[in-house]
């Protein structure tokens, strides 16, 4: 039997020890002296939040497949569980072999959220690996980050190694070849990150000088290592036959937030929202192998037990086979009890057919994301939803059976005015009128409910919305009165209900989101302030970070409010996601005018993706 | 058909609590493929029930689950197939048919086996002597508690509780009233026990296995106590699904 790190008395005394324990079903465990490269693999936030990440158990089976290299896993212990490894300084320890973190070779941190950047450092601090980079020996495992916030890693650069630009199924086994070789030539730490900087998606920040303008902007960033590349190319899987898919995922006892199989049926998207990071930096659009998938389906549900099987992508009503897909996971898994969550769909035939066989038609409630109130704002954002589809979408749900109807907006888009940010009430009074209009008072199962939700929009590197300047949390605050009180004013406002964002947390996300190499101090002295799982309302202290703002000297209007010009060097640009510079500055002006860009299977707009030679760009021409 | 299986919970799994337990056996009866009965409507779920819930920190080597199910191989194939797909820990000992009578087990628990005894590498240890102590506490004809329940809390005795007791090379084994009439948990028990000593018991200081589940009679001496896995029996050959006549 494995011998746990922590004692009886020190588990049963937290709050759910299953998080520390690991023995999950499907958990790889190797022997430790047959195998030469030993990897952490890391989700900081809580274990049910990590386990449900899907990335992590695609490089956790990518990994394991290989006898030469031991992939385990650690998550950010809860807040009970940090007191007690600081209070007896036992150093943090992985899941499987319980064994410090810091002995490992490798220690790489999945970066899905800004708000996760305190538990970076936690992550580090735990496992007695010094903070930065800079101060790590020979005997530190390798700190290694990936994710969406890797698009722009400046703020938290300086606790990195090295960061891992792009899909991780590319480039990690050269990676580990090149370790193994340079330890058994007997090199250097510093040896290999210079030749692992020579690899592509690999970006080694300590190879790097940042300059300022006096007005603070950035005047210049350079490689100051022979090895480094002036620019960073993003990795992507090519073709998605040829890529590993978990077929034995690993299967918590505690319940996770995603307690279903994944299936994820494609990356990228083709719809170019203006606002998104995840559909431009993702470009271009890769589907998986409808046949690959329905194998995929059969062989995890078996492997895994679960009960339910969700889809996961981008605007998945674009997938080429969705119907097919399906049909096959109802028709083969209904009888067998296994549940299929559709992921948000566009309201038409098909998906109300769909969902009305999956989901009890009575509690399930019907989603639309129109992101903003106004066509003319919808048309800046370029999300190509018209309230006539909507309604027209709303409308036949409602003759189904369908009453409970959810609205998503942002609120701080670039030029947005008062009308707009009335509109949501208009257009969320607008279906509520729809129900009474389609549904003869006989049918109708009590009142309509319209819930309309807004969050504040926060400008993201690599969008075209990314001169944006953001708000006070103040005006934010206003924003979403303004919109509270046309609610209130509207016909149906007793179908009508309406919640906000907390509006600190996306002010201090604006920050974290464009921040450069110098926020990184004010993250530092945030969390020495105690700022600790800052997604967790429960945990959240924006006083404490405004404080470790202001004893840095980091100026939040520096970084949301200021005006930026098309000329203006960015930390992130560095990076090459494919999506070029100028295709950017062309859509932002674009926006400006609020003029709509079809998507990429309607006409190729040359982001610059091309070059990667697959997806959608070569749909048909083959 | 109802089936009771009887599985042990040892090692890190005493760190699973109830709920995840439930959670983790419906998987497992997925992955090994056992024909279970499912409730109707729109989140069915699988017809079982436990016989009763072992605290957080508890082992055991003698936990019950009885499960509704539609056709099924044998025994020794199904208790293979099930323990293929086992974490760490958890083990199946049998898996037995009941009569269509039986009792659902978590309706008849009556009494249960534990055995106490020190942690390997704690810093805890039992105080020399200890049994000396542990026989002039269990000696007495009374010895009251107070029990706290949400509302209040009242004294009560739990020496009629303790059916039976023994020190053993091991530790202490004490066979308890457990279920829903009258129940006694161990860690009440040490808890007294360490109070008449002049002592706090420390929380999860011990190892705590439960042994066994019986059925049986109310207070002691009415009705033999039988361990719920008598009432099961060997399915030697497999039963398939009844075939039901299609309406015309």
């Amino acid at each position: 039997m494995r011998k746990l790190a922590l004692s009886d008395e020190l588990l049963l005394s937290v709050e759910k020890p299953a998080r520390y324990i690991g023995g999950e079903i499907n958990e790889v465990i190797k022997d430790a002296s047959r195998v030469d490269i030993r990897f952490c693999m890391c989700f900081p936030d809580v274990y049910e939040i990590g386990m449900s990440h899907l990335g992590i158990q695609i490089l956790y089976d990518m990994f394991n497949r290989r006898d030469d290299i031991w992939c385990e896993r650690v998550y950010s212990p809860w807040t009970d569980m940090d007191r007690l490894l600081r209070e007896k300084q036992i150093p943090l320890f992985t899941l499987e072999s319980q064994t410090p973190v810091k002995d490992m070779d490798f220690l790489g941190i999945t970066i899905q959220y800004e708000m996760c950047y305190t538990n970076i450092l936690q992550i580090l601090d735990l496992s007695q690996i010094p903070l930065f980079a800079a101060d790590r020996g020979e005997d530190c495992p390798i700190v290694i980050g990936g994710g969406p916030c890797t698009y722009n890693p400046e703020p938290i650069a300086e606790f990195f190694d090295m960061f891992y630009i792009g899909e991780g199924e590319t480039v990690y086994y050269e990676l580990m070849d090149l370790y193994k070789k340079i330890r058994e030539e007997g090199g250097s730490r510093k040896d290999f990150l210079e030749q692992a900087a020579a690899l592509p998606g690999i970006y080694i920040p300590a190879f790097y000088d940042v300059e300022y303008n006096e007005d603070g902007t950035l005047k210049s960033m350079a490689p100051n290592n022979p090895h480094a590349p002036a620019r960073v190319v993003k990795q992507l899987v090519v073709d998605m036959r040829d890529t590993f898919y978990p077929e034995k995922p690993l299967v918590p006892f505690l319940k996770a937030t995603q307690d279903r199989v994944v299936l994820e049926i494609q990356r990228g998207c083709i719809r170019g929202c203006r606002f998104c990071q995840a559909g431009m930096v993702y470009r271009p659009v890769r589907e998986r192998d409808i046949e690959d998938l329905k194998q995929y389906a059969v062989k995890i549900l078996e492997n895994t037990g679960h009960d339910e099987i969700s889809l996961s992508s981008l605007s998945s009503s674009d997938y080429t086979h969705l119907k097919e897909l399906v049909y096959f996971l109802i028709e083969k898994f209904r009888q067998k009890d296994v549940n299929i969550s559709l992921p948000s769909l566009r309201i038409d035939a098909f998906s109300l057919d769909v969902m009305s066989r999956v989901q009890d038609v009575k509690k399930s409630s019907l989603t639309f994301a129109p992101e903003a109130g106004s066509q003319r704002m919808r048309d800046v954002i370029n999300k190509g939803l018209t309230e006539e589809v909507i309604l027209e979408g709303a409308a036949e749900a409602f003759k189904g059976g369908w009453n409970k109807v959810k609205l998503y907006f942002m609120l701080g888009l670039p030029t947005e005015t008062k009308e707009d940010m009335e509109g949501i009430a208009a257009l969320a009074n607008e279906v509520a009128r729809v129900y009474y209009e389609v549904v003869p008072k006989e049918k109708r199962q009590g009142r309509v409910q319209v819930t309309s939700s807004t969050s504040f929009f926060i400008p993201k590197p690599f969008t075209p919305l990314q001169w944006a300047s953001m708000f006070t949390k103040e005006q934010y605050l206003e924003k979403a009165r303004t919109v509270n009180e046309a609610m209130k004013s509207q016909l149906n406002h007793k179908s009508l209900r309406y919640n906000w964002h907390e509006a600190d947390v996306s002010v201090l996300e604006g920050v974290l989101a464009r921040g450069d190499r110098r926020v990184s101090r004010g993250i530092l002295d945030a969390y020495r302030r105690g700022c600790l799982f800052d997604s967790w309302s429960e945990c959240f202290d924006n006083e404490k970070w405004m404080e470790a703002f202001a004893a840095q000297g980091i100026d939040v209007a520096f970084y949301n409010l200021r005006e930026r010009s098309l000329e203006e060097v960015f930390p992130w640009d560095f990076i090459d996601t494919g999506v070029t510079k100028e295709f950017l500055k062309r859509e932002w002006k674009r926006a400006m005018e609020g003029v709509v860009t079809p998507n990429c299977r309607a006409k190729c707009q040359g982001c610059g993706v091309r070059k990667f030679g697959g997806g959608v760009c070569f749909e048909g021409q083959s | 058909m109802k089936v009771r299986v009887k599985f042990k919970k040892t090692g890190i799994m005493k760190f699973i609590g109830h709920l995840d337990v439930m959670r983790y056996f419906q998987k497992v009866n997925r992955r090994a493929g056992v024909d279970i009965a499912y409730s109707g409507g729109f989140s069915p779920h699988q017809i079982m029930s436990f016989a009763s819930p072992l605290g957080l920190g508890l082992t055991s080597e003698g936990e019950y689950l009885d499960m509704e199910i539609l056709s099924t191989d044998t025994s020794d194939h199904m208790v293979k197939r099930m323990n293929e797909t086992m974490a760490e820990g958890m083990e199946i000992v049998s898996f037995l048919l009941l009569p269509e009578t039986a009792k659902p087990a978590m309706s008849v628990v009556a009494a249960a086996d534990y055995l106490i005894s020190q942690k390997e590498a704690s810093a805890v240890t039992l105080p020399d002597g200890w049994q000396k102590t542990v026989e002039s506490f269990l000696a007495q004809d009374v010895i009251p508690v107070l029990k706290k329940t949400k509302k209040n809390e009242k004294q009560i005795d739990i020496r009629p509780m303790v059916y039976q007791w023994e020190l053993r090379d091991e530790g202490l084994f004490v066979k308890l009233s457990s279920g829903s009439a009258e129940n006694l948990k161990p860690e009440l028990l040490l808890e007294a026990l360490y109070q008449y000593a002049g002592k706090e018991y420390p929380p999860y200081s011990l190892d705590i296995c439960r042994l066994e589940l019986y059925a049986g009679g109310e207070a002691e001496g009415e009705q033999p106590l039988i361990p719920l896995e008598a009432f099961g029996k060997k399915i030697e050959a497999p039963i398939p699904r009844e075939v039901k006549e299609d309406m015309p």
